[in-house]
Parts: structure tokens; sequence; C-alpha cells
């Protein structure tokens, strides 16, 4: 599984990417999704390998991240780190600081690794599964993987629909695939390649952030200190060696949900932490069964969510909606095609991300006081500088001024869907999914020579379409639950 | 929390057009019947080339159903209103006009000068005072970025006064 990374370029890369990682993971705002988003132009001048490498380092390690900077200034790096909070910090303010970080680290570590164990195992199966799929089946999973995305993401179901389906019409702008018709280009010649990846990744996750940190200039950090990150000691692990098994198990399952996966994860592995925590009146006080649950349940999320990714071409969250982007550019197409013909390019991914993790243990464990250094650098400097790289990485891609407008546009836009309460996930996830949902359609349309209820006499469509309705209905049990 | 209250409550109090809610749900239906009615304008694929689906049926399908969801987001609001944050500061607006000022500056003049003058505003109106960091905001990193793209990139930027200067 290792051998393709045995040359001193790849590792070059990985060290980078993880580094670069835990820098984008403890400033706020930023983390491993805007990040990505923000190199994934840089990544065009590397292979494809060394590309994908790149990006899931800085995943693997950005979410790790998140925890350095809930822990010592109670503001998660990253969303998947809210949960991190909660326990972190009051830790941190009994002068444990350094503890609290040290378990972050551990749980962070096993539960990324496990659930490289368990990509590595299930995206194979999942992909001989997918070799059954056909035109309608795999319509009826992108279907399941947005519906999957509206139910169990972030804010509200309807809200994470709307955003999926603008996202699908976003991908209709250009020459329609079969029959280059345009469509919605009003004569403007640019859009007839249709609208780019990058412009809209870039806006929605940088600029949109950068709107919203032009509205928090007021707030004030205060940092705890720390001395060293020391290691969990045997009673720490005696106290905690279950809780972290099972938010490993539960971040790997929620993340090969498409969903959101890591802030979903944490949060269900920190309740379940308590749930089953033989001192639950400790939880938000500063628990350190609270910060093994989070922690590890939001790195498991990772591998879990590069299952569907790699095996399907479905993201398992927002950070592998921004890989698969990085594949396609590459003119990789994830899939059961990718197993069979590139396994040598599948394990050097599975690798890197094991890599990772144990590179962000050791920078973890020995750098982050250095690293909650880099929470000091103002917002006033730091931003202007984000903005002149992620505009000239736009242009970079085709060289067309155009697309840093469509950047601008939908960072304005993105704050505004924000703002009001819509997700900007799901518009990425439909942008990439838009031309499988249309092109599937349209394929089985043809297939079936127009026949609409085909898709109810094929088992594995009807399975996903079920699954969707259920997806689509969960909202609304968990609502009228929560009410009684 | 307190000012996320204040809002609700405001809002209660304002005629419905006025509500947040009746103005978005309201923007995303305009603009989705505007580009509904434009869909009707896309060629059409005579019937013996025509295989499956016009290619306006989709995108016309899509439009109806975010307008379908937006009625009914809309509708929900009603009973329960949605939470949105304290107004907006001045910064904010400051920073909208910067990325304005970015496109008229790039489109006239110079695409890193506009970088540039983007930089120091936004620098400045979020508080920066330091010459040193408005020059290195504004001046030298915006030059680093110019030389890393150009030189290890290879990349070549669009002319404008500035970029003249050192292509010619």
């Amino acid at each position: 599984m290792l051998t393709p990374l045995f040359s001193s370029k790849l590792l070059i890369v990985l060290l980078f990417g993880t580094l670069f990682g835990l820098i984008l993971g403890v400033l706020p705002g930023l983390g491993p999704t805007t990040g990505g988003a923000l190199i994934l132009p840089f990544t065009m001048t590397l292979d494809p390998l060394s590309a994908i490498v790149l990006l899931t380092s800085i995943y693997c390690a950005g979410t790790y991240g998140g925890a350095i900077t809930a822990v010592l200034i109670n503001t998660p790096g990253t969303p998947a780190a809210a949960a991190t909070c909660l326990d972190g910090y009051p830790l941190a303010q009994k002068g444990e600081a350094g503890r609290a970080l040290g378990m972050a680290t551990v749980s962070s570590t096993v539960g990324g690794i496990f659930s490289v164990i368990i990509l590595v195992f299930f995206a194979p199966l999942l992909a001989k599964l997918a070799y059954e799929f056909g035109q309608p089946e795999y319509f009826a999973l992108a279907i399941f993987g947005l519906t999957m995305l509206s139910s169990i993401g972030e804010g509200s179901p309807i809200k994470n629909l709307i955003a999926g389906a603008f996202g699908i019409l976003i991908s209709t702008i250009g020459k329609d695939f079969m029959t280059s018709i345009d469509r919605f280009t009003y004569g403007i010649n640019e859009l007839s390649v249709g609208i780019g990846f990058i412009p809209v990744v870039v806006g929605l996750f940088a600029i949109s952030e950068m709107l919203t940190q032009s509205t928090l200039l007021d707030q004030v950090f205060k940092r705890v200190a720390l001395k060293a990150v020391k290691l969990p000691t045997k009673d720490d692990y005696k106290k905690t060696w279950k809780t972290i098994l099972r938010s490993s198990g539960i971040g790997s399952f929620i993340g090969v949900l498409p969903a959101e996966g890591g802030t979903v994860a944490s949060l269900i592995g920190y309740s379940e932490a308590k749930r089953f925590s033989k001192n639950p009146e400790e939880f938000g006080k500063g628990s350190i069964e609270g910060i093994a649950g989070a922690e590890a349940a939001n790195n498991a999320a990772t591998g879990g969510a590069m299952v569907p990714t790699l095996a399907l071409g479905i993201p398992g969250s927002a950070t592998t909606a921004v890989i698969l982007t990085g594949l396609i550019i590459h003119g990789v197409r994830p899939g059961p095609d990718l197993f069979r013909e590139q396994p040598d390019f599948l394990y050097g991914i599975f690798g890197a991300m094991l890599i990772a993790n144990v590179l962000f243990f050791i920078f973890g464990f020995f750098g982050a006081k250095i690293f909650a250094r880099i929470t000091l650098v103002p917002n006033k400097i730091l931003w202007p500088m984000i903005f002149a790289v992620s505009v000239c990485g736009t242009y970079s891609l085709s060289q067309s001024i155009i697309d840093v407008w469509i950047m601008l546009f939908f960072g304005v836009l993105g704050f505004f869907m924000r703002r009001f309460g819509f997700s900007v996930v799901p518009v990425i996830i439909g942008l990439i999914l838009g031309e499988l949902v249309e092109g599937t359609l349209r394929q089985s349309l043809v297939i079936f020579d127009g026949n609409w209820l085909m898709f109810l006499t094929r088992p594995i469509a009807l399975t996903f379409f079920i699954l969707s309705l259920i997806a689509l209905a969960f909202p609304l049990l968990r609502s009228k639950k929560q009410k009684k | 929390m307190n000012n996320v209250r204040k809002q609700k409550r405001a809002n209660k109090s304002l005629p419905f057009f006025f509500k947040d809610e009746f103005k978005v749900s309201f923007i995303i239906v305009f603009i989705s019947i505007i580009l509904l009615i434009s869909t009707f304008s896309f060629d059409i694929v005579p019937p013996i080339l025509n295989r499956g689906i016009q290619p306006a049926t989709f995108p016309k399908a899509l439009l109806i159903l975010i307008i379908s969801l937006t009625l009914i987001i809309y509708y929900l609001s009603i009973k329960n209103p949605w939470k949105i944050g304290k107004k907006l500061p001045k910064t904010f607006f400051l920073t909208l006009l910067s990325f304005l000022i970015f496109v008229i500056i790039s489109k006239t003049l110079d695409f890193f000068l506009a970088i540039s003058v983007l930089s120091i505003f936004v620098s400045y109106n979020w508080g920066e005072r330091r010459i040193f960091y408005l020059l290195l905001v504004s001046i030298i990193f915006p030059i680093l970025v110019f030389i890393f793209f150009e030189t290890i990139l290879g990349l070549r930027f669009p002319p404008g006064i500035i970029t003249n200067l050192y292509y010619y």
C-alpha cells in the first residue's frame, strides 16, 4: 500500500500537505475545505497522484488542526471541531490544556487510522457492487446522495435541497452535452463551456468566508496558555479506549454516508460518549471522554467520506467534494473502473492518508504550541493575502478574467446564502453531481424508450429511491420526536 | 443571542413584505421565474433527432422544484421565523465595495493594481494602521504572488499599466 509513496517528491508533497492542513485547521474560518479549494488551482502543476495526495493530507491534518483552537481559544478551527470545544476549553481553563490536546491528538490519530482501514476494505467492495450499476442506478444513487445531504447536513433540509437543486442548475449552464444546444448562455461566449468548478468552489468557500470575517472584526479570542502537549495517562486510556473505538466506528459510518461527514460525526460521537459514560455529569465541564468521543469521530469521518468518493464518485463531505473536483480536473474519473485500472493510484491515496495521520500526530504532539501561535495572525493581514491567492489561483486555470468575476459573484452569493441559513455545501455537490444526474436520467430515458416507470422495475434503483424517501422523511420524524 | 432575539422581535412587528423570509423567498422565486421563462427560448431538437427529453426540460424541472421548495420554506417561516444574525456592520459593506473597485480597476487599469488596491483598502478598513503591514499586504505580497505564478507556474497575466512594465 505504501510502495507508490516511496518517492521523495510524494513524501515532500505529503509533508507539505500535512503542515499546510494543520495551519489551515487552526485558523478559524479556513479549514481543510476552504484550504483545499484555495490550493486546487496549484495542483494543476502536479501529476494526479501528487495532487490528490496533497489534498487528502490537507483533509486529514486540517480536520485534526481544528481541535487545537477548539481547546486553546474555545473557537473551533473547523466546524467538525465544534464538539471538542465543549470539553476541551473547560479542561484547558483548569490548567490542563496539554492533557486535553494530548487526548485530542491520540484519539484523532486512532480515529483517522481506523477509518483508513475501513476505506481500504470497503471502498473496493462498494466499487465491486457498483459494477452492477447501469444508468438508472447511478441516477438513483445521485438523487440518494443529494437527499442524504439535505436530511443530515447542517441547517434546514428544504433549504439544503434548494441549494442542491441550484448546484445542479449551475451545471446545466453552457452547451447541452447531448445536443450541443446553448443553455443559459445569453450570448456570452465564455459561458458556452459552462461554469468551472474552481471559481464556484473558491467563491463559495474562501470569498464568502472573507465577507463573513468582515462582520466578525470585533471578536476577541482569549487564548489559554499551553506549556506542552502531554500523552494521555494510563488512567485516561482506561477511561477512554472504548469511547475512542466507538467514536471511530460511528465516524467511519457517518463518513460513508453522503453528507457533511465530520461535523455530524463529531456531534454524534460526543453525544454517544456521554450516553455510555459512567460520569455523564462531567461532560461540558472538561471531560476527557468528551474530547476523545468528538475527535475520534471527526477524524474517522475522513476515511469514511473517501469511500463513496472513490468508489462511486459521490462525495461524502464538503472536503471530499473538493477532492473529487481535484480528481475530475486531473482527468481521473472515480468509480469501479478506477479500482480495476489504477490500483496503484488508489493505494497511493490510501497510504498517503495513513501516513498523514501519523505525521499530524507527530506535528501535533511536538508543534501544537507553534501552530497555536498562528491564530495570532490578524485577519486584517491574513484575508487580503488569501484574496490575492484566490484571485490568481482562479485566474490561472483557464487564464480567464470571467472566472474571477464568477468567483466574486459566488463569494457574495455564498455569504448571503449562509446568512439566511442555506448551506453552500449542497451547491458544490449539486454542481459536481449535476452532469451525472442529468446525463444518467436522459440516457436512461433513451435506453428505455422514454419509459419513466422503468426506474421502479430496477431493484437497486428502486432501493435507492426508497432510501431517498426515508432520508427526506427522517428530518420530519426527528422534529416530531423532539416535539414529543 | 440577544441580537438574534431582538432581530426576531423586530421582524415580527414588520409587515410581511419587509420581513427577511419574504424578501429572500421573493428574490429566489423572481429569479427562478425569469430563468424559467428564458428556458422557453432554448433551441428545440427536431422530433426526428430527439432522443429522450428536450435540453430545456431538465432545467425547467429544476426551476419548478426550486420555486415549489421556496414557497414551502416561506410558508413554514410564517410559523417559525428564521434566525438571522445581527445587522451587517460597515466593514462588510466596505469589503463589498472593495470587490466592486477590484472589478473596475482590473477591467480598466491593471489586474495586479486591482489586487493591491483591494488589499490595502480591506486591510485599512478592517483596522490595520501600521504602514509596514499595509505595504506588506498591498505591495510585497502581491509581488511575491506575481513572481510565483509568473515564473514557477508560467502563467501570463492580463496586460495592464503595471503588468506591462514587466512584460515589455
